[in-house]
């Protein structure tokens, strides 16, 4: 089975640019979330951004996600200028995401919860619904069985008509995966979608991110599971008070001595150079 | 949905069901021959303070907007079948014309007040709904000058009765030897009305475009970024809602054969919103207990309350009117600490959607549950 709903297209093995930032800045107040950070994320790859608390990562996430409007830079997305999208503009671009702090709709069915993932790539409007034509059951069938589907392909054992809220913890940061791969992207960001989760639970976590690129979808992740970060990405980058201060595979990142100062803290990396 | 309903309901329901109905044809004139030809009357409101919850409903029970000027729509409506068929401005335009026009221009009320405001949240929202339906009374308040168009705090009287073709209701009308007063015949046009209400409710609750409301209710933020166009889904949870209440307007109007721009004040507003919160938000079943209730209650108390005083201690204590509003505050304040989420709260919404995997799922849950 693939998260989308055509058949899926290879991993792209190539370097085909997805999603480029050029200079994106975002200050609140006096604070510089972000400066300058720049990225370029290759078709098919999962991508990791990693950083100490308060990094700008989740800005970044928003940015991209269109709850932000960046003050600087701008972004191309699929080959499409995307600065001032608005965020369903964006998601349906191809862009989708989860949050660091769970956003389901918590009194709706996990079922249903999927289905709103289908929003955007159905038509029933008023007359459809009020008519209950034959193309709007139709499409109202569609959207059931993909998002049963989806619900089975990120592993949600319970019920499908248990309320969102009622879920565990860690079925409950799958079901905003499956919402988000709902609506078909070509890039799915997950932000911290290991938080809290117990080493089974992250160990299946793994195994589905890697599933979900194996069937075609960029993924772009943020994470402090640095074990989990390395052994899954690609590439990364690193941000520390709203820089980049690293980017490249996880072997060369995690050897960089800026990352290591962010990390532990300027003295003990001069300790280590001592 | 209401074709599969005999087959999903079973043989017991369908007998149910045929039972309710002919229970609420006859009751005009049960109530009638208990109670009075007011108590009609006092239904026949019920009914239109049903359609006008059910509306508010849309707006606030499935898309979570808390509308405090809900009345508005109901005096465009109403107000638009009284300036139409009255001899305020000597037009009698037919009832078919009339009524659609006053719920389309509802609807596009409700577009405009939606349209600058729907960026607001909550607390905001209600305050500028508010301002919106006290703009729209004071108009209607003060358009008797320099033109009078609404004929200012007198209101328009005279209103043509609601007419379908040289048939009218504001008559007493004989058919197979039975009289049927003329507030029988308002009673099943407007239960027609409300039925009709509640099936486009049920219907688009259960639709794409409810689901997007309910979202949008739970989660703004997941909802926008889940690719729904909130500004354009919450636009349309107010144009249906106004729709709704300005047809109810429209009826109110024609039966009534009077409006004023009292009738459309805050408390009003709160009326139906309480009966949306009390029912219980989000269910159309708990909806139509509130709006029931609310117009029952009340009046029933004012018939009631007197009577019973004299009865206990032989003279009249309390003024029926003052207790009436003390018991009902009292009565929301203790249904709101008991049943936070209303008399009848929305429970499982999920009936349609088990009905492929039918009871072997539900059965599941069950077991699931009580393992637990």
């Amino acid at each position: 089975m693939t998260p989308r709903a055509e058949p899926a297209r290879q991993p792209a093995a190539g370097t085909e640019t997805i999603l480029e930032l050029q200079g994106i800045g975002k200050n609140f107040g006096g604070l510089a979330a972000l400066a300058e950070v720049s990225l370029r994320i290759h078709r098919g790859e999962i991508y990791g951004l990693i950083g100490p608390n308060g990094a700008g990562k989740t800005t970044l996430f928003n940015i991209i996600s269109g709850l932000y409007q960046p003050d600087t830079g701008k972004f191309t997305f699929a080959g499409a200028a995307c600065t001032h999208r608005k965020p369903h503009q964006l998601a349906e671009a191809g862009i989708a995401r989860t949050f660091q702090n769970i956003r389901l709709f918590a009194n709706m069915t996990a079922l249903e919860n999927v289905m709103v993932g289908r929003h955007l790539r159905t038509h029933t409007g008023i007359w459809g619904a009020l008519t209950r034509s034959p193309a709007a059951r139709a499409e109202e069938r569609a959207i059931i069985n993909r998002a049963r589907e989806l619900l089975n392909y990120a592993g949600i054992t319970r019920p499908h008509q248990t309320l969102a809220k009622h879920l565990p913890y860690g079925e409950q940061r799958r079901l905003e995966i499956a919402r988000a791969l709902a609506t078909d992207p070509l890039l799915l960001a997950l932000d911290e979608p290991a938080a809290g989760m117990n080493a089974t639970e992250t160990a299946a976590l793994q195994t589905l991110i890697q599933t979900i690129r194996a069937d075609g979808v960029t993924v772009l992740l943020i994470e402090h599971d640095v074990k989990l970060v390395m052994d899954l990405c690609d590439r990364l980058a690193v941000l520390d008070y709203g820089r980049k201060i690293a980017e490249g595979e996880p072997a060369t990142v995690r050897a960089d001595p800026a990352v290591i100062a962010a990390y532990l803290g300027g003295a003990a990396v001069s300790e280590v150079a001592a | 949905m209401l074709r599969r309903l005999p087959d999903i309901l079973g043989r017991r329901s369908r007998l149910a069901l045929t039972v309710g109905a002919a229970l609420l044809l006859l009751l005009p004139f049960a109530v009638d021959l208990s109670l009075g030809r007011g108590w009609v009357r006092i239904t026949d409101f019920a009914l239109l303070y049903i359609m006008l919850a059910l509306g508010l409903n849309i707006v606030v029970g499935y898309a979570g907007l808390l509308d405090l000027g809900y009345i508005a729509f109901f005096a465009v409506g109403a107000y638009t079948y009284a300036l139409l068929g009255s001899p305020q401005f000597g037009l009698h335009w037919p009832v078919w014309v009339v009524l659609p026009l006053g719920a389309s221009l509802s609807c596009l009320f409700g577009v405009l007040l939606g349209a600058p405001t729907l960026r607001l949240r909550g607390d905001y929202l209600a305050i500028v709904t508010l301002g919106f339906g006290e703009i729209i009374r004071i108009f209607l308040n003060n358009l008797n000058g320099p033109v009078n168009i609404t004929n200012g705090p007198q209101g328009i009287s005279r209103i043509d009765p609601v007419t379908v073709g040289g048939f009218s209701l504001g008559s007493a009308h004989q058919f197979a030897g039975l009289e049927f007063p003329s507030v029988h015949l308002y009673y099943y046009l407007f239960l027609g009305c409300t039925f009709l209400v509640i099936l486009v409710s049920l219907r688009l609750e259960k639709s794409r475009i409810g689901r997007a409301w309910m979202a949008i209710r739970e989660d703004e933020v997941a909802a926008e970024a889940m690719g729904i166009n909130t500004r354009n889904i919450k636009l349309l949870a107010f144009a249906m809602g106004a729709t709704f209440g300005g047809l109810s307007g429209g009826l109110f109007a024609g039966f009534q054969g009077f409006v004023s721009p009292e009738s459309f004040g805050l408390m009003e507003s709160i009326m139906i919103l309480c009966m949306v919160v009390l029912g219980g938000m989000g269910n159309i079943g708990g909806v139509v207990l509130g709006g029931v209730l609310l117009v029952l209650l009340p009046e029933a108390f004012r018939h009631g309350a007197g009577p019973v005083q004299q009865m206990l201690f032989g003279k009249i204590l309390i003024d029926p009117e003052s207790l009436r509003m003390l018991l009902f505050g009292l009565a929301l304040i203790v249904v709101m600490l008991v049943r936070p989420a209303g008399l009848w709260p929305s429970g499982r919404r999920q009936r349609e959607l088990t009905a492929d995997d039918g009871v072997a799922q539900q059965e599941q849950e069950t077991v699931y549950d009580a393992s637990r």
